[in-house]
């Protein structure tokens, strides 16, 4: 419910949502829950937690880097879910976890949508599972009180955003551009024309990420997106400052950058 | 038995399309493409004139006397795909699957190796049909298959070393897909094994069928009957599910794949997925990986870098929950040894591959009086030539040999 009643808020106020992605555990599982709050101070609205995993198809060097810290500090699906509980225990922001599938199933998918609801995760979305693999997954998570989202991307036809749009609950996180993710010095023009095929067929909230890293880029999405999503950026910044003392800082500033450039506009039709 | 796979490209349970959204167009694009091209007369036609003038199809089957005689059981057969163009069964696919890429009008081809003689295959076709040829290799395979490096930039492609996890297949195929996902609407990803997501494991089998069909009646020809047991190695799997597939409905006929046994049987010693691993997704299909307890995929070793990889093709997951085909492996010394014993008796060196699926049936053959084997043969062993002379450095010596041998 948390994601909801933020889009919803935030449709009031008429500013789309910040989401932050983090690789969990990254550089340690200890950092993580410190990196969020800092996160949050600097004006994140939402924030993903990446699982680490060993075989990254969907992402750039930027996460690829970030994955291998992770799983040589010892991180794992049980630790993440830990390190939302602590991060639940301060704060109310609401946390989406970010996984490639094999974890999941390993943990086991009915034992993870029990225990990240009991650990204060409010959604999931799962890079390498397609809508017509999700059978019996999506509605276990949904049963367990978790939003279940989906991407979809400029390679996708009518019906395949149709299916998208019927499988994820919360949102749907629209990929800006074919490709990995990481950050690019220009955005890509496909996403115009996805956001309004998809506000066609969806009343859900729309949050656009892949490529986007800089305030002025978080301007001009915000101008179209119920929410843009800013990864590699932040976890550049991680992966800079591992060793500082004012890493949190660092991207408490950077968080606060991004934010303040979110336009403010009318409300979102509902 | 009915036809698998499903319409959604599963094998029971394993299979089917486990990628990101971004590649489930372009998926169902090259599904229908192939439909298209498999109903098509001239298509097939013109694949088979390929196959036959330039990769040398049909390949013959050879049966090994002197090994046979030597281990006193089984009459050995081999089916000779190490005498295909490149050297390895790999053309089979690469013919086929470059013939559908020309068709969707794809100028751009990328491929993921391992031991080299599927980018070899790939480097071919590309310059047979004038393609871009973009191939991803791990360092370590760089390192270990110097000479299909070379191969393939003579033949006109870029080899990019993937410097990511083990450095192996598995890394290659991941930079791969990475690629695919980033220029997908120039680019085709030609896989060389049965593996990934629906519908490569069903493109790549049916390219690869020709194996067992010739073999099938090859033998039938050559003895009256079919054979008791069909021998192959199985990395992704797509020559031993070529050579088995046709076999299939024959319930007499043993299939048995051999994995890479490696050089111990913890997990990352190895790359026996049957017998260390547990199913799960990997590079789009669901099917036997290695994976620790967090789900995370293990590294896996083997001498032979075409088996080194931790998740086996799905439809030999089916086949092995089937119970219709059996799987082991063989160590790393049982396949260099059976290149040897290959080399001496009937004068093949094999690939490191294929000396796996032979080193089973040396193993089996002196128990089995009265039957017939039949080895898939997949590949010769030129590309080898570097890791067979550290392994048997007494070959390798200084200076001249005697011209006689001496009775002591």
């Amino acid at each position: 419910m948390r994601i909801r009643s933020l889009f919803e808020r935030k449709r009031q106020q008429g500013r789309p949502a910040l989401i932050a992605y983090l690789t969990a555990g990254d550089p340690t599982p200890e950092h993580t829950p410190r990196l969020a709050a800092a996160l949050e101070r600097g004006g994140v609205d939402l924030i993903e937690l990446g699982v680490p995993f060993s075989d990254p198809i969907a992402d750039g060097p930027v996460i690829q880097a970030a994955s291998e810290r992770s799983l040589a500090a010892g991180t794992t699906l049980p630790l993440v879910l830990e390190m939302a509980e602590e991060i639940r225990k301060h704060s109310e922001i609401p946390l989406l976890l970010f996984s490639y599938l094999n974890p999941v199933l390993r943990y086991g998918s009915a034992a993870l949508a029990r225990d990240a609801k009991k650990s204060g995760i409010d959604g999931v979305l799962l890079t390498d599972l397609s809508v017509e693999e999700a059978g019996s997954l999506a509605p276990e998570m949904r049963r367990a009180g978790l939003d279940t989202v989906f991407l979809a991307s400029p390679t996708s036809p009518p019906r395949r955003l149709a299916l998208v749009a019927e499988h994820s609950s919360g949102f749907v996180y629209l990929v800006s551009r074919t490709g990995v993710t990481g950050e690019r010095e220009s955005l890509s023009e496909s996403i115009h024309e996805l956001v309004a095929s998809l506000r066609k067929i969806t009343t859900l909230p729309l949050a656009v990420g892949f490529g986007i890293s800089t305030p002025e880029q978080v301007a001009k999405v915000g101008a179209l997106a119920d929410g843009v999503v800013v990864g590699s950026a932040f976890v550049r910044l991680v992966e800079r400052y591992a060793s500082s003392s004012d890493l949190e800082g660092k991207l408490e500033t950077f968080a606060r950058s991004l934010s303040s450039a979110m336009p403010v506009r009318a409300g979102v039709p509902k | 038995m009915i036809a698998l796979p499903d319409a959604r490209g599963h094998f029971g349970e394993f299979g089917g399309r486990y990628v990101p959204e971004t590649l489930m167009a372009p998926l169902e694009e090259i599904e229908q493409a192939y439909e298209q091209a498999r109903a098509d007369e001239s298509f097939q036609r013109e694949l088979k004139a390929l196959l036959a003038n330039y990769a040398g199809r049909p390949t013959p089957l050879f049966y090994a006397q002197r090994l046979s005689e030597s281990l006193g059981g089984a009459k050995i057969y081999f089916k000779r795909e190490d005498l295909l163009h490149t050297g390895a069964h790999k053309i089979n696919n690469c013919l086929g699957q470059a013939l559908l890429a020309r068709r969707m009008g794809k100028r751009r081809i990328i491929a993921e190796t391992g031991a080299g003689q599927h980018g070899v295959a790939t480097a071919t076709v590309c310059a047979l049909f004038g393609l871009e040829c973009v191939v991803y290799m791990g360092e370590e395979d760089m390192r270990r298959q110097r000479l299909n490096v070379f191969r393939m930039r003579m033949l006109g492609a870029r080899v990019v070393g993937v410097a990511s996890g083990s450095r192996t297949l598995k890394d290659a195929i991941s930079e791969a897909m990475r690629d695919w996902v980033t220029n997908v609407s120039t680019t085709y990803y030609l896989l060389g094994s049965a593996l990934g997501a629906h519908p490569y494991p069903l493109i790549v089998r049916d390219f690869h069928r020709c194996i067992g069909e010739e073999a099938r009646e090859q033998i039938l020809q050559s003895e009256g009957r079919l054979p008791d047991a069909v021998y192959a190695c199985v990395g992704g799997g797509s020559n031993a599910i070529g050579i088995f597939h046709a076999f299939i409905p024959d319930s007499g006929v043993k299939l048995v794949g051999v994995e890479a046994g490696g050089k111990g049987r913890r997990l990352g010693e190895h790359a026996a997925r049957f017998a260390g691993g547990s199913p799960g997704v990997l590079h789009g299909a669901y099917s036997y990986l290695l994976q620790d307890e967090d789900g995370q995929v293990s590294l896996t070793h083997s001498v032979s870098a075409g088996l080194d990889y931790a998740l086996v093709g799905p439809e030999h997951a089916w086949l092995h929950q089937q119970r219709r085909a059996e799987y082991t492996s063989a160590t790393d010394e049982e396949a260099l040894e059976a290149a040897r014993t290959l080399a001496r008796l009937e004068g093949m060196i094999p690939a490191l591959e294929s000396a796996h699926a032979v080193a089973e049936a040396i193993k089996r053959a002196p128990k089995a009086k009265g039957e017939l084997f039949l080895v898939n043969l997949s590949g010769r062993g030129d590309k080898d030539i570097d890791i067979y002379r550290e392994n048997f450095p007494e070959l390798d010596a200084q200076g001249s040999d005697y011209a006689h041998s001496f009775a002591v």
